[in-house]
């Protein structure tokens, strides 16, 4: 019989005996932040927070239609927000409820993207598409200590400008100290940012690689590009943390579906570093 | 004020070349400045000259009746733009647009592959510069063909 790995221990610690049943949300706001994206504010029925670190997901339900996951993009200490993009049957469902509708939640699931081990030093966060909402709680994380870090960097790239997630807040980071670049794919006359692709910020970004935590989230093919340049710039492999998405169902590591090899994303991730995660990402099976 | 041979070393696409290659492309050099909305060339026009941008921004567009005119890339300080002056029939296949106040060097496409036929190292020195260019482009348009940003509804229809 082998010694059990690490992760293996880890996850024997075992989640919470009700870590199976969803707790009821009141949704009390619901904010259309692009054509096909809202961010849900929800309230616990009964009282008890749910108490979450920055880069960890719910199992979100809509009753008698389905669960999914869905990252937290609200801060640790406020209401429980969750930004859902418009994508299948049950996320519909999720971006029609209204205010006083109820949900079902589970967790918080899974790992959180550390964002204070870069205190000291420069923090770049690069986010693709809707995978800034998972981003957004670290980056209020660090500018809650704004002092304690040194340059602070957000790289954003995304469909076209009307898909620009968070763009009040976004103005309101570079107010606070974040260098924020907007990149988008195609843009119209008028629009007088970048065009291209994130990577193209990663070279001229204004951080030190040698003392640069980043933190990615996005498709998984941009962090993949965004990761090779961020170690051609300098940026070590263990200083680089993606968030993985993979089809999750249990959330607590035990029924597979989101497997990567030894790995269960669900549990050892979703936010994994890059050094762990290089032999893995150009699996085309496990 | 700086001589365009002064101001080629500093730039990231001239690194590395040596004093009498930089002194032979800047004989093929002006310097030029164009405000914003101003097009640095146009789709379908003859490719006499290319680009490297030293403060500003240029929109890589293109116009088709349904969509309009399109932004499809940008280029920005440090980098290079208009690379039909190199490939026959020298023709521009996209416009270049300033999108705000932009210093640039310009360089004539004729009097350059003329420099390059006559000293193949010169020609090979700026080869490597702009395949790099070019790879790194087409690597980035490959991706962005994936659409990945967009709803997996809208790759659907």
């Amino acid at each position: 019989m082998t010694a059990p790995t690490d992760t293996a221990v880890q996850r024997s610690a075992g989640p919470a005996p009700d870590a199976m049943v969803p707790r009821p949300f009141r949704v009390v706001g619901n904010r259309q932040d692009t054509r096909d994206t809202v961010t849900l504010t929800l309230e616990p029925v009964g009282g008890r927070r749910l108490g979450h670190e920055p880069g960890q997901f719910t199992m979100l339900s809509a009753f008698g239609v389905g669960e999914v996951p869905i990252s937290i993009s609200s801060p640790v200490s406020g209401p429980l927000e969750h930004t859902v993009r418009d994508v299948g049957g049950v996320t519909h469902t999720l971006v029609q409820a209204r205010e006083g509708s109820m949900l079902g939640v589970r967790g918080p699931f899974g790992t959180g993207w550390r964002a204070g081990d870069g205190r000291g030093g420069d923090v770049v966060f690069v986010a693709g598409g809707i995978g800034l909402a998972p981003l957004r709680p670290a980056v209020l994380e660090v500018l809650a200590d704004r002092d304690a870090y040194g340059r602070v960097v957000l790289l954003y790239g995304t469909r076209t400008p009307d898909e620009v997630l968070y763009g009040r807040e976004l103005e309101q980071w570079q107010q606070h100290g974040v260098d924020v670049e907007v990149i988008v794919d195609y843009g119209p006359p008028s629009w007088h940012g970048r065009v291209g692709l994130v990577t193209k910020l990663v070279p001229r970004g204004g951080f030190d690689p040698e003392r640069t935590l980043a933190l990615v989230c996005g498709p998984e093919v941009m962090m993949r590009f965004v990761a090779i340049a961020l170690t051609d710039r300098g940026v070590a492999a263990g200083r680089i943390r993606l968030s993985m998405e993979r089809s999750m169902v249990c959330g607590i590591g035990l029924c597979g579906h989101c497997q990567l090899r030894e790995l269960f994303v669900c549990a050892d991730g979703p936010v994994f570093d890059y050094d762990r995660l290089v032999p893995l990402l150009d699996l085309r099976e496990v | 004020m700086r001589t365009i041979e002064q101001l080629l070393p500093d730039h990231p696409f001239f690194t590395g070349l040596e004093e009498p290659e930089l002194r032979l492309v800047s004989g093929c050099a002006t310097n030029v400045h164009f405000h914003p909305g101003e097009f640095l060339f146009k789709q379908g026009g003859s490719a006499e000259r290319f680009f490297i941008v030293r403060h500003g921004s240029v929109a890589i567009e293109v116009h088709s009746a349904e969509r309009g005119t399109v932004v499809i890339d940008t280029v920005g300080d440090g980098e290079v733009i208009g690379f039909s002056w190199l490939v026959p029939p020298y023709r521009y296949v996209f416009d270049g647009r300033a999108v705000v106040e932009t210093s640039a060097v310009a360089f004539d496409g004729t009097c350059l592959r003329g420099k390059c036929e006559d000293d193949p190292r010169l020609g090979y020195a700026l080869m490597q510069r702009v395949s790099s260019v070019m790879y790194e482009r087409m690597q980035a348009a490959r991706v962005r063909m994936l659409d990945m940003y967009g709803s997996p509804r809208d790759r659907a229809h």
